[in-house]
This record gives C-alpha cells, sequence and structure tokens, in this order.
C-alpha cells in the first residue's frame, strides 16, 4: 500500500526494512544512534538529522555510533563488505570524504577490478549534500562528480521519497560500492512510497515531465526546479521534457539521447560547479553522440565556480532557480541553428 | 435546472488531479446527445475521452488542444441554441472565478482504498456507490483495483461497487502461495464474506474472469451474475508470451512493448503507465507470486482451466465481452461462451476494452446487470 | 632449550616447525629470486621485497585460520604466502600474466585472495588497519571468533589510518591485531626523522590497548606475541598492537641504491640475525628437527620457485577485452 511519507522517512524505512531482511545489514556513523552509550535516551539523536532515529533500539546490535573518524569506520565498511557484512556507513556530510577518500576511492571501489574480479565490495555510503541551509562551504557542496569519476563506484541521487527508498534497498542489495547522496533540503519532502520493500533499478531516468521542444536533463534537488520551469514554460507553449538520471554511475545515457533526438534542444541543470561536473559531462555526451539531432546550443545551469557562500543572499544566488532554468530554456528556443 | 451546462475535467482514479486537452471530437454548433463523444484527455496514468452528461449544442470550447486543465475544470459549455451569447459569456465567467482546483493534498470526501484481512493474508479493495446490489470488479493477471477506474464509477450509479486487489497483486499482500485457482476463488468468496456480501454481482477481467467463474462453481448460491471480459477459461489457447514477457520485463524498454499487447491502440500505453506496472513489479515478492501463478494457471504458455461449460451448468445470467483485436486471449474464445450467455465482441477494442472501450463496455454492463 | 621455544613447544609440533619453515624459506626464495628476475627487465612495475622479514609474517599467521583475515601493505608478497595464497599464481601475477592470482590485473602491490583472508597488498601506507576493523566487526556482529590482523610498517604507523584504527578497535572492542613491521625506514627515511616516541608500540597506551616489541627476526618471538594476541582477540578481550624491530634485506623497491644505508647493515644482519639462521639453530640445537629435513625442505622450495618463474614466464598475457572487465559485479 502506498501512502505519503518523508524522504527521510522513506530512508529510515528503507535501512529498517532491509536490517529486519537481512542479518548482515549493519548501519554506522557518527551519531547514527547518538546517545547509545549515555544513561540518557540511547538514540537520542538518531543522526545529525534523526533520520536513522528508530533503528538502534530495534537493531542495537547492528547499529553502532563511531569515532568522529571517517577513515577509520569508513574503510572498516570497506573491510566488513569484503569480509561478508552489507555496510551502511554514514558521511555524514559529504564535504568531510576529504579525510577519508583514500578508503573510498584506491581500496573500496578498486578492490574488485584489483584482484581481478574475485572480490565483491557491498557497502554503501550514505552522505548528505547541497546546499540551501546556510551551512556555508564545508557542508554545502555537490560534490558527486568526484565519485562519478571513480569507476568502481556506483552514484546515487534520489530527488523523491519513492526514488530514496527504492534506491537505497537496491544499493543495499548491490554488490558494488554505492555513495547515496541525499540531499538535506529534501528530508521533508513528501510523497507516495509503497510501505513495501521495493527496489528502483540503477541507471534508469525517470522521465519526469514528457514533452516534445526541449529536453531538461536536471540532478537531485534540480528536479523540482526543473519541473517548475517545465510547468511555467507549459502555460507559455513550450513543451519541456525533465530527465532525472536518478544515478550518474551508471548514467542512464540512452533516455537523455533519445529525447534530444526529439527535441533538438538540452539544458542540464546541476547543483554541483560547472567544471568537470555532471552538466559538462551530459553535454558532452549529447554534443559527441547526438550533435546532428541539435537544433540550438545546449545550455547548462549550474552555479558558478566559487565555494557555496554563507550569506543568504549569497547563497540564494548561488544556487540555480526555477527561473534560472526557464531563462535558459527560452534561451534555446529562441536561439536555433539554421 | 439551469439551460447552459458545463463540460468539465473527469476524475479517473484517485490520484488525477488534471489532465491534458486532446482532440477535440465535437465543434461549437455541433448538436451533441447524452453519452457523446466529445474531447479527448490525457492523463498522466491513462488516456480517455470525455462524454457528454448533457444535451445540447456545444456553445464554447473554453480550452485547446494541449493545455493542462485541473479535474473539475471547465472544458466545453453546452446550451440549447436558444441561449443568449450573452449569457453563455456570462456562465463562462462565473464559472471561471468561482473554481477553485481541489487540492492535491486533501483527499477529504474521497473514500481511498481500505485493507481486509481475508484467510490471512491483507486485501486491498476500493468502494464506489452507495445503494443497489453489490458488484465486485476483478481485475487480471498483473493488474489491480485501478484498472476499474473507467468502469467502477459509472457502475455506481446504481449499485454498490467494489473492486478488489487480488493476492499477490495492487495494494494486497504480496504471498500467494499455493498459487492455484482455487485459492484465488476462495479469496474472493472470502472478500465477500468479510464485507458481509451475500451475493454479488462478480465482473471478471481475463484472469479475473476465471477467478470470477472458479467462485461461481465453488458457491453458486453467492454469486448472481458474471461478466466476463476478455476472460480466461474460455479454452486452452492464449499468448503465453505475454504472460512470460510481463513476468520478465525488467525495464520500460522491455515492458513497453508486452503492455502494448493489451490494447488495441498502442497510443494508450502511456510512459506513466509503464511507469506504473513497474513500479508494481519491484515490489518485493511480486516477481516469485507472478510467476508461481503463470506456472499454476498458464504452463506453458497455455490455460490449465476451460470453466465456460461447467459455467453454463450454473444457469446464472452470463455476460461475455471480448474486443476483436484481442492478442492475449483469442477473441474466437468468444464462441466457448456458456448457453444462454449474452455475447459481445467490440470491434477495434484489444485484450482490454474496459479500459480502451470504457464508454461501450459500461453500457454493456449498465444494460446486462439491470436485467440480470 | 631455549625459553621461546620451551614455551611454543608446548603447542608447536615437529610438523608446525617443518611447515613454518617452510614458509620462511618460500618468501626468501620467492624474494631472492625476484631480486634477480627484476633486473632483467622482464617485470613490469616495481616490486618491494620482503625479505629478511620472513619471520613475521610466518609467526603472525602461524596463529591464524583460513577464515582470519590479514591486511597488508605494499611490501606483501610474504604476507601473501604465509597467508596461504597460490605461490604460482603470485609469481604469474607479478609477471602481469593472465594466470596471475589477479588474473595480471593488480600486480606485486595487490596480490589478494579473499578465499583464503588475504584482504590484498596494498599499494596504499597505512591502508590496511581500516579494513580489518571492518572484518573485526563483521566477526562480531555474526558472532564468530575470527580475527583479523592488519601489517603496518613504521612508516604506516604514522599515517591516521593506523591511530584511528586503533582508537576505533578499542572502542568497539574489535577482535583485530595491529602488526608494525618496524624495518628501520619509511621508504628512504629513518625513524629520527619520521617518528615521534621511541617505541612505536607504546601509542597503544594512549587507546588503552596492550603493546609489545618482540624481535622481527625471531620466529618464536614473534609467534608467542601473536598467539597471546590472537586468544585475546578470540575470547573477546579486544584489539593488541605488536612491534616487530626488523631489517629489510633490499632497498624500499628494486633498483633503490640504499645509498641512505650503513653498508655493513645487511651483511652484519644476514650473517647474524637472519631468521632462517636463527630459527634453524633453534629448532635443530633442540633435536626437534634434522638440518637434512631442512636441506630437503630448500630443494623442494628452490624448484617450487624455479617452475613458478619459468610458468609465469611462459603464461599468456590477459587478453585485451580483459582490460573492461571486472569493474563491477554488474553495472
Amino acid at each position: 500500500m502506498t501512502r505519503k511519507i518523508t524522504y527521510q522517512q522513506a530512508i529510515n524505512e528503507a535501512l529498517a526494512q532491509e536490517m529486519r531482511r537481512d542479518p548482515t545489514v549493519v548501519v554506522f556513523g557518527e551519531d547514527v544512534a547518538g546517545g547509545m552509550g549515555t544513561d540518557q535516551e540511547k538514540d537520542a539523536w538518531g543522526g545529525v538529522l534523526g533520520v536513522t532515529k528508530g533503528l538502534w533500539p530495534e537493531f542495537p546490535d547492528r547499529v553502532l555510533d563511531t569515532p568522529i573518524s571517517e577513515s577509520a569506520y569508513i574503510g572498516a565498511a570497506a573491510g566488513a563488505a569484503s569480509a561478508g557484512l552489507r555496510p551502511v556507513a554514514e558521511l555524514m556530510f559529504v564535504d568531510f570524504m576529504g579525510v577519508c577518500f583514500d578508503q573510498i576511492f584506491n581500496q573500496a571501489a578498486k578492490f574488485r577490478y584489483m584482484f581481478g574480479g574475485k572480490a565483491e565490495t557491498p557497502m554503501v555510503i550514505r552522505t548528505m549534500y547541497g546546499a540551501g541551509i546556510r551551512a556555508a562551504s564545508q557542508h554545502s557542496q555537490s560534490l558527486y562528480p568526484l565519485f562519478t569519476h571513480i569507476p568502481g563506484l556506483k552514484v546515487v541521487l534520489p530527488s523523491t521519497p519513492y526514488d530514496a527508498k527504492g534506491l537505497l534497498i537496491q544499493a543495499i542489495r548491490d554488490n558494488d560500492p554505492v555513495i547515496f547522496f541525499e540531499h538535506k533540503v529534501l528530508y521533508t519532502m513528501q510523497g507516495e512510497v509503497p510501505e513495501e520493500a521495493y527496489v528502483v533499478p540503477f541507471g534508469e531516468a525517470a522521465v519526469v515531465r514528457e514533452g516534445d521542444d526541449v529536453t531538461i536533463v536536471a540532478l537531485g534537488r534540480m528536479v523540482h526546479m526543473a519541473a517548475e520551469a517545465a510547468d511555467t514554460l507549459a502555460a507559455e507553449g513550450v513543451s519541456c521534457e525533465v530527465i532525472d538520471p536518478r544515478t550518474t554511475s551508471p548514467l542512464d545515457e540512452e533516455t537523455i539521447l533519445e529525447s534530444v533526438e526529439r527535441t533538438g534542444r538540452l539544458v542540464v541543470v546541476d547543483e554541483a560547479g560547472p567544471r568537470c561536473g555532471m552538466a559538462a559531462d551530459i553535454a558532452s555526451l549529447v554534443a559527441t553522440r547526438a550533435f546532428e539531432f541539435l537544433r540550438a546550443p545546449i545550455r547548462t545551469v549550474t552555479p558558478p565556480h566559487t565555494p557555496v557562500p554563507f550569506s543568504p543572499v549569497l547563497e540564494d544566488v548561488y544556487v540555480p532557480d526555477a527561473a534560472c532554468v526557464t531563462e535558459a530554456v527560452r534561451s534555446v528556443t529562441v536561439r536555433q541553428f539554421t | 435546472m439551469s439551460d447552459v451546462q458545463p463540460v468539465g475535467m473527469p476524475k479517473w482514479g484517485l490520484s488525477m488531479t488534471r489532465g491534458q486537452v486532446g482532440a477535440w471530437i465535437v465543434d461549437v454548433g455541433d448538436e451533441v446527445s447524452v453519452g457523446d463523444d466529445v474531447v479527448e484527455i490525457e492523463t498522466e496514468k491513462i488516456n480517455g475521452v470525455v462524454e457528454s452528461a448533457v444535451s445540447g449544442v456545444v456553445r464554447r470550447r473554453v480550452v485547446d488542444t494541449g493545455a493542462w486543465v485541473p479535474v473539475g475544470g471547465l472544458l466545453a459549455v453546452v446550451a440549447d441554441p436558444s441561449v443568449p451569447e450573452e449569457e453563455i459569456d456570462r456562465f463562462v465567467e462565473e464559472f471561471q472565478a468561482g473554481f477553485v482546483p481541489e487540492e492535491e493534498d486533501t483527499e477529504d470526501g474521497e473514500a481511498g482504498p481500505e485493507t481486509v484481512e481475508v484467510g490471512g493474508r491483507a486485501i486491498r479493495y476500493a468502494r464506489w456507490g452507495e445503494s443497489g446490489d453489490p458488484v465486485v470488479l476483478v481485475h487480471g493477471f498483473g493488474g489491480d483495483l485501478g484498472n476499474w477506474l473507467f468502469t467502477a464509477p459509472a457502475l455506481a450509479e446504481r449499485h454498490r461497487v467494489y473492486a478488489l486487489d487480488l493476492p499477490g497483486h495492487g495494494g494486497s499482500a504480496k504471498n500467494v502461495e499455493p498459487g492455484d485457482l482455487a485459492s484465488l476463488a476462495q479469496t474472493l468468496l472470502g472478500f465477500l464474506a468479510v464485507n458481509g456480501i451475500d451475493r454479488a454481482h462478480l465482473v471478471g477481467h481475463s484472469m479475473g474472469g476465471l477467478v470470477a467463474m472458479a467462485a461461481a462453481l465453488r458457491d453458486p448460491r453467492r454469486v448472481a451474475s458474471l461478466a466476463l471480459i476478455g476472460s480466461a477459461g474460455f479454452g486452452t489457447e492464449m499468448d503465453g508470451a505475454y504472460i512470460d514477457g510481463f513476468v520478465g520485463a525488467g525495464s520500460r524498454r522491455e515492458l513497453k512493448p508486452v503492455l502494448q499487447r493489451l490494447f488495441a491502440d498502442q497510443g494508450l500505453v502511456t510512459r506513466q503507465l509503464v511507469d506504473d506496472v513497474l513500479k508494481y513489479k519491484r515490489l518485493d515478492g511480486v516477481g516469485a507470486s507472478l510467476r508461481l501463478l503463470a506456472d499454476e494457471l498458464f504452463p506453458g504458455g497455455a490455460q490449465r482451466h476451460v470453466l465456460a461449460g461447467d459455467v453454463g451448468a450454473l444457469g446464472l445470467p452470463v455476460l461475455v465481452v471480448w474486443g476483436d483485436r484481442d492478442q492475449v486471449v483469442p477473441p474466437s474464445h468468444a464462441a466457448n461462451a456458456p448457453a444462454g450467455a449474452r455475447v459481445s465482441v467490440l470491434e477495434g477494442a484489444g485484450h482490454s476494452p474496459h479500459m480502451e472501450r470504457a464508454n461501450d463496455v459500461n453500457r454493456l454492463l449498465e444494460g446486462f446487470l439491470s436485467g440480470a | 632449550m631455549t625459553a621461546d621455544l620451551q614455551a611454543a613447544s608446548d603447542v608447536l609440533t615437529r610438523q608446525d616447525l617443518l611447515r613454518y619453515y617452510r614458509v620462511m624459506r618460500t618468501v626468501r626464495e620467492f624474494e631472492e629470486r625476484l631480486h634477480i628476475e627484476f633486473a632483467t627487465g622482464e617485470i613490469p612495475g616495481f616490486v618491494h621485497l620482503y625479505a629478511g622479514e620472513e619471520a613475521i609474517a610466518a609467526g603472525v599467521c602461524a596463529n591464524l585460520r583460513d577464515d582470519d583475515y590479514i591486511a597488508s601493505t605494499h611490501r606483501g608478497h610474504g604476507h601473501a604466502i604465509a597467508k596461504g595464497c597460490d605461490v604460482r599464481g603470485m609469481m604469474a601475477e607479478i609477471y602481469g600474466k593472465a594466470t596471475g592470482i589477479c588474473r595480471g590485473k593488480g600486480g606485486s602491490m595487490h596480490i589478494a585472495d579473499l578465499a583464503v583472508g588475504m584482504l590484498g597488498a596494498n599499494g596504499i601506507v597505512g591502508g590496511g588497519p581500516p579494513l580489518v576493523c571492518g572484518v573485526g566487526l563483521k566477526a562480531r556482529v555474526t558472532g564468530t571468533d575470527q580475527v583479523a590482523v592488519s601489517f603496518t610498517g613504521d612508516g604506516g604507523s604514522n599515517q591516521g589510518t593506523f591511530l584511528e584504527s586503533l582508537n576505533l578497535a578499542a572502542v568497539w572492542n574489535l577482535p583485530t591485531i595491529f602488526v608494525v613491521e618496524n624495518n628501520g625506514y619509511a621508504e628512504a627515511t629513518s625513524p629520527m626523522f619520521h617518528q615521534a616516541g621511541i617505541e612505536i608500540a607504546k601509542r597503544a597506551d594512549g587507546f588503552g590497548l596492550p603493546g609489545a616489541v618482540v624481535d622481527g627476526h625471531d620466529f618464536f618471538a614473534v609467534y608467542e606475541a601473536t598467539r597471546e594476541a590472537v586468544e585475546r582477540a578470540r575470547s573477546g578481550g579486544g584489539p593488541s598492537l605488536i612491534e616487530c624491530k626488523v631489517l629489510r634485506y633490499y632497498g624500499h623497491f628494486e633498483g633503490d641504491q640504499q645509498t641512505y644505508r650503513d653498508p655493513d647493515e645487511v651483511p652484519d644482519a644476514r650473517a647474524n640475525k637472519d631468521c632462517l639462521l636463527l630459527f634453524e639453530r633453534r629448532v635443530t640445537g633442540d633435536g626437534l628437527v634434522g638440518a637434512d629435513e631442512l636441506r630437503a625442505i630448500d630443494g623442494e622450495i628452490a624448484t617450487l620457485i624455479d617452475e613458478a618463474v619459468a610458468e609465469a614466464k611462459r603464461a599468456p598475457e590477459p587478453a585485451l577485452d580483459a582490460v573492461l572487465a571486472d569493474v563491477y559485479v554488474s553495472y
């Protein structure tokens, strides 16, 4: 049965259901119980934003608070996965990956290849990303392009509660290391989510709006900006197809290319920066594989090549919004190759 | 009753909040009668045709093809030719000024699906209509109660209508063991019992028709009539590849051509319809349950149970509806209908005429039920 | 009979002693032969030789079961052999061949075989300690008495990963053992310039876990210290740190001219501290094993390594499409 729950609840439910189904699923990270060692409430925090609250009381042996020691426990996830667990480690903010990146991209990502296909590393790293909560430069980045760059990793960024649950269950059951990006601004978003466990496969884009004039590829929170822009533009008679790739590795290239072959126009909306980011990557994909179908220059909508600013007025101008997308779409519908 | 009548955006299914105007079937100045097709509407889930609920002359087409209109929003105005133009304009103006689209989040007044326990399993169902003899709608293999979105509201005008999700389907429990026909029929009879329904008209589509027949054979006193649409149980032949394709498809690309076999007009298979079926198929337990049902009911791609003859012996009123372009269960099986059955083969319809030719099927059902 | 051997011989049989000698001799022969073969230019990339440190790998792994795990270093051949990796497959791997233990995709620094609990040599200094915390967690969560050992050099002991892992293993009370092979040089830099504090083992105190210093040339000393640590770990007593003081016989990597070392250091060690010599002296001196038995093993190992090198040279290169294989289980 389907009912409305939040993105955050969807993640919590996916964890709980998979832990019930599979005794090898373990959850650990900083404060994921947040209180398990005190005499007070045992899962006082349940994660810094409460996403894992309620798991510790049900699974006291499989939900573990860690030291603030990302290298050790992210590496432990890789070792545990090699030895037969399915760890879900929380790297609280993806900005912190700098202190443990070796364990992700030199260890977990490479085991299978380096060991001649004889290793499986079924681990998930859940992490928060994205601007919008006045958290400034070290707690607001959208660093998924860095992980997408690394062969051996799968990179997931759900934009809805439905996708959050299904993609997380897939991530846990998947036998490769998965980096699961959760946008903090989306935690309170509500949406229809089945009570049962289900999977959303990786590498399958969602078509959020169907349209004929312009293809908008948008990622994570930007999917909602793109959908809002598409609704605005529909009233002006511009029909936009909005595609949410849902996973950047693997990337559903086929759905993007097929759409652009129909519409002849592409706008990519990404909260990651403009250099070596997903917008540039997807623009390159279309330019190299579907150039002959393009009827206008490709436009990308991204933040500027700066750190995320703190000041609310600066952060608001930094993050792309629906108006930016609308303007970009208008520009490609006005300008056209002849 | 005012001389000026609106034609509004219908609501097909609980989740529909808006529809997109497709091709207009009538022009301004055309005379329409109750039941005439007015305009095609596409929604995220399904495409359909709006019928006129009134008779008169089409005086205005308020929206153009391509526009999105919320449920209840004004599409056209029908009035007697004698009504002056100014009055039509005033009607449109007042309607638009007073119209408040239904908020997506508020479902007040709308009864959502409910769940009952039948034989130890959670069974989801929905209800329409306040009075009249009970009618229970039983979907086919891989379907759910949502398949009846065009049917249930129409029948609800004169009946209490129930649609359930069979085990392994929709919002019901996803285990189907032992997965044989007897257990499905038992579930249907159990569903009648827990809802306090002594005797019901059963309407079944495809595998649902087979289940309805099996229930009638198990306990004939509980069944007032059988309406069987593109039904299984009339012969052994079927398109086994459809079943395998449906069970096996893991992606949109694989599933879409399979679902297109359900309809004569393949344009009806929208992306949303495919996505919704995929979402269902991706629920834990569904794959195994569908496989078990397929192996039990359609082993080797052929129908195991042929019940039409036995049902004939019950002497129940029976309606048989088939689309002449049904690619899943051969329309020639209509010839095996029980003696005395009303048989209607709809031209140009596929395996799901209740969705594809909803208005025609509704008229057949209403006519049959009023006589049954 | 020496005190070490007396203690050890309570649990060690003649067969055990012959087995451990065989392990050490295999490693030595493997590395000495690689030293020669590498100079021919036929081996791709670079190798880091373990010769001189054999007593540590053998002494530690002698206490481990097949279902226990180790995580190794860039100087990993000895650990791999001691944990039971196939020697012929290892040699083929070092030659980059399709028959290699990693199908030619890993090379010397990534030799691994999860089937025997070898989590991999590791090209990243300090890469291994966090991994064994994960294995320890697996044992804890699934209720087994498996243990996991990480090998780290003196260089690696300065990595944050090493210190973080001591802390994590202690707070989670994991069945893990952190073995530091202090061979006197972090690449080319002596402890005088890279290591604060005199003994790495003392760092254990700060995390509240037992730390021991042993002579890494002495199999029995390593064996005894590890035996204690493994017993503690298996019985729920948590992690330990063992620092083994040792000398490596070759440079940081093959080709290293070792201009930073006293020229007498290695000849002296080979003459006076060699683990194989010490081992032989003790076990033959005590009459447990005959020298002829050890020579017989030496002969078998020489043949094995000869064959392994010949096979590796003859073995097919990987098929070119292997470049695309095994990035993911599914993608």
